[in-house]
């Protein structure tokens, strides 16, 4: 079996800083993906350079994480979708926005260009746009076959994206989403852009992550220019992080029970979730904590009164999500539309490598905090991650139950063992060389993922944000088959996918 | 069938809050688009439509935010609703991207007159990094009319709701021009 370990080494390894190793393999390695996928390795993510593509790989045998280039030949890279389903949008996101084509790759339609921008691959060569096209959704055969075609503007207050359903009198044949509605060119504009400046833009790649994303952003640059941190900004970003995910959880958890006609959990769970913000306010001075994180540090320090404010709020919401998941428990209507619903199998999950709670309520047992190394969870004792099996719409329900008391407990852990001493420290990232970095984090959704290539000068020459929704969208398509048409706002909430993380 | 929460409840204080007021500075931006006929027709009630044209969903979350028993929107006579054909405000968030554009575009198309356009947030406000480049048309005035701009990164729930009571007693038929 081959391992992500041999593969790096019959690489040209490249330094990444400390963490992350990267090595490069030449055009002429084809059959490179198709090796990757008969070793024990899940893909974290695949994006575009400069005349090369960087797959993150994680070796789940050796539990470790690597990057894998490879250069094209004459703008061509090997296909890594033939053999990594989740790679098949992210190739044509590739093709969009660097030119760059997979070869062998099935799918070749466009993805977040819709012939909308005046340019074509803005990344690359950026030639000017040929004529909008109309796009060619999947054919779809059968008598008596109706179709519902909802977005790209919902009927709620929701992210934009359209989705194309076909039915057979409720059952749902085929759902085929199409996204990139809000692609804001994150990645153009972060190119060339400083450091500090970089942290605001990847800090609203996803808002609802924004801790997440600004922690893995600020891991990126700390380890590309080999800095280490105070502890105690390790301890804060940890309590923000989890902070985030308790938010995140418990808006999820109404939402979900909301679309069920279960509308009382949402209306507590609301309640419980302005708590925290409010809280998050008071300590941090952000309700939801953006731009707090910073590479260095935290922007802020907790004082003796913000730690209280935390103890107050977590004793205080412990026994009340305890008391409303025996509601849930107990109220066999909602556990009627939740159970057996949308259910993910444990084969796909894995094939996918589904991040965040979609993979663990289908048997993945996978989590960043524990599997990528880093602080401040590696400072801290061994913690449960919770991992269900049956895939369905109440355990993905479930799997954020579980979480929301392990985070609260380890927001108390960490304020136990909160380090005394600053919580920044400064540096100058014009090092008069280039580096690179990789930064991971457990965000609510699952693992996100920044890498970046600075410049001699300091400033940004390269970076690309990565959401866990990648993955999870196309999984979402194959969850919603067989299912009724009225049960899809249950199981998209029981994903909550982020549009603006995909589209970037 | 009483349940539990509710016998618990009855010996609390409600969790709605009151002391919200319009805020001077969106009465003072709408003080010169409000007309006549929209009192006449929209009086002290309005049905808003939310349209995320490229936010990055933080602004989202503080709108959901408006419905949580703390600031309890409906109370106000303002409600969230399906459809653009329903609405007499639409709540438009993000810098307006490429991609979206022409769909902003025939949700306003879609809105009956008379009707008020609200920008939330920095990025609709044109005053966010997510300024003008391939994929991105600009600030929600550079696509259709606005009347009130929120900003915000995202605005709090305070500030969104005390931006929408505005626009209530702007269109309130006492109010006298």
């Amino acid at each position: 079996m081959t391992s992500l370990k041999d593969i790096l080494a019959k690489g040209k390894e490249v330094q990444t800083g400390r963490v992350f190793p990267r090595a490069v393999f030449g055009a002429e390695n084809h059959d490179l993906p198709e090796t990757m996928a008969q070793g024990e390795l899940d893909l974290l993510g695949l994006w575009g350079d400069d005349g090369c593509v960087h797959a993150a790989m994680f070796d789940r045998r050796d539990r470790m994480t690597g990057i894998v280039t490879i250069e094209a030949a004459k703008g061509h890279f090997p296909s890594f979708g033939l053999h990594f389903p989740a790679a098949v949008r992210m190739e044509r996101t590739i093709t969009d926005l660097f030119g760059l084509v997979p070869d062998g790759a099935q799918d070749t339609r466009r993805w977040l260009d819709h012939g909308q921008w005046n340019v074509s691959t803005p990344l690359g060569q950026q030639i000017s746009a040929p004529p909008c096209e109309t796009y060619a959704f999947l054919p779809v055969e059968g008598e008596s076959l109706h179709r519902v075609l909802v977005g790209p503007v919902h009927a709620g207050i929701i992210e934009p994206g359209y989705f194309r359903f076909h039915a057979s009198g409720e059952t749902i044949v085929r759902l085929e989403e199409r996204l990139g509605y809000v692609h804001k060119g994150i990645e153009a504009l972060l190119q060339g852009a400083d450091v500090e400046t970089g942290a605001k833009l990847v800090a609203r790649v996803s808002g609802d992550s924004t801790v997440a994303y600004s922690t893995a952003y600020a891991r990126a640059i700390e380890t590309a220019l080999g800095i280490d941190l105070p502890p105690r900004a390790h301890f804060l970003r940890g309590i923000m992080t989890e902070l985030e995910r308790v938010a995140n959880h418990m808006g999820d958890i109404g939402a979900i029970c909301n679309d069920g006609a279960f509308a009382m959990m949402l209306a507590e769970c609301s309640v419980l979730r302005e708590k925290v913000a409010r809280t998050a306010f008071e300590c941090f001075g952000h309700r939801m904590m953006m731009d707090k994180v910073v590479p260095g540090g935290v922007a802020t320090n907790l004082d003796a009164s913000g730690i209280s404010c935390l103890r107050t709020l977590v004793a205080e919401i412990t026994p009340e999500f305890a008391s409303l998941m025996e509601l849930y428990d107990s109220e066999a209507s909602i556990l009627d539309r939740t159970e057996t619903t949308g259910i993910l199998s444990p084969e796909l999950a894995a094939a996918f490598a589904a991040p965040g709670h979609v993979g663990r309520a289908s048997g993945r047992n996978f989590d960043s905090r524990r599997d990528c190394p880093h602080e401040p969870y590696s400072m801290l004792p061994a913690f449960d991650i919770p991992v269900l099996k049956a895939g369905d719409v109440d355990a993905r329900l479930r799997i954020r139950a579980l979480e929301i008391p392990k985070s609260l407990g380890l927001i108390i852990r960490m304020l136990d063992h909160l380090p005394d001493g600053a919580p920044f420290r400064s540096m100058n990232a014009a090092t008069g060389q280039i580096c690179e970095g990789l930064g991971i984090t457990e965000s609510f959704r699952g693992n996100v993922l920044v890498w970046l290539r600075l410049s001699a000068e300091g400033t940004i020459e390269r970076c690309h944000p990565h959401d866990p929704s990648w993955i999870q969208w196309p999984l979402l398509e194959d969850v919603i088959r067989g299912n009724i048409i009225a049960d899809f706002p249950l199981c998209n909430k029981s994903f909550n996918c982020s549009y603006s993380g995909h589209d970037l | 069938m009483t349940s539990r929460y509710q016998i618990r409840n009855l010996s609390r204080r409600t969790k709605s809050e009151n002391g919200f007021s319009a805020s001077e500075t969106a009465l003072a931006e709408l003080a010169a688009r409000v007309n006549q006929a929209a009192k006449m027709q929209l009086g002290r009630s309005l049905a808003i439509r939310h349209v995320d044209a490229g936010s990055c969903n933080a602004c989202e979350l503080e709108i959901h935010a408006l419905n949580n028993p703390y600031y309890a929107l409906e109370r106000f006579g303002l409600h969230f609703v399906a459809s653009p054909r329903h609405a007499d405000v639409l709540l438009v968030t993000g810098s307006v991207t490429a991609n979206m554009k022409i769909a902003l575009e025939r949700t306003y198309a879609a809105t009956p007159a008379p009707k008020w356009v609200v920008a939330a947030g920095d990025c609709a406000c044109g005053c966010s990094l997510f300024h003008e480049n391939y994929a991105v048309s600009g600030s929600v005035d550079k696509v259709v009319p606005v009347d009130l701009h929120i900003k915000g990164c995202p605005p709090n729930p305070k500030v969104l709701l005390e931006g929408l009571l505005a626009l209530l007693e702007i269109n309130a038929p006492s109010n006298a021009i």
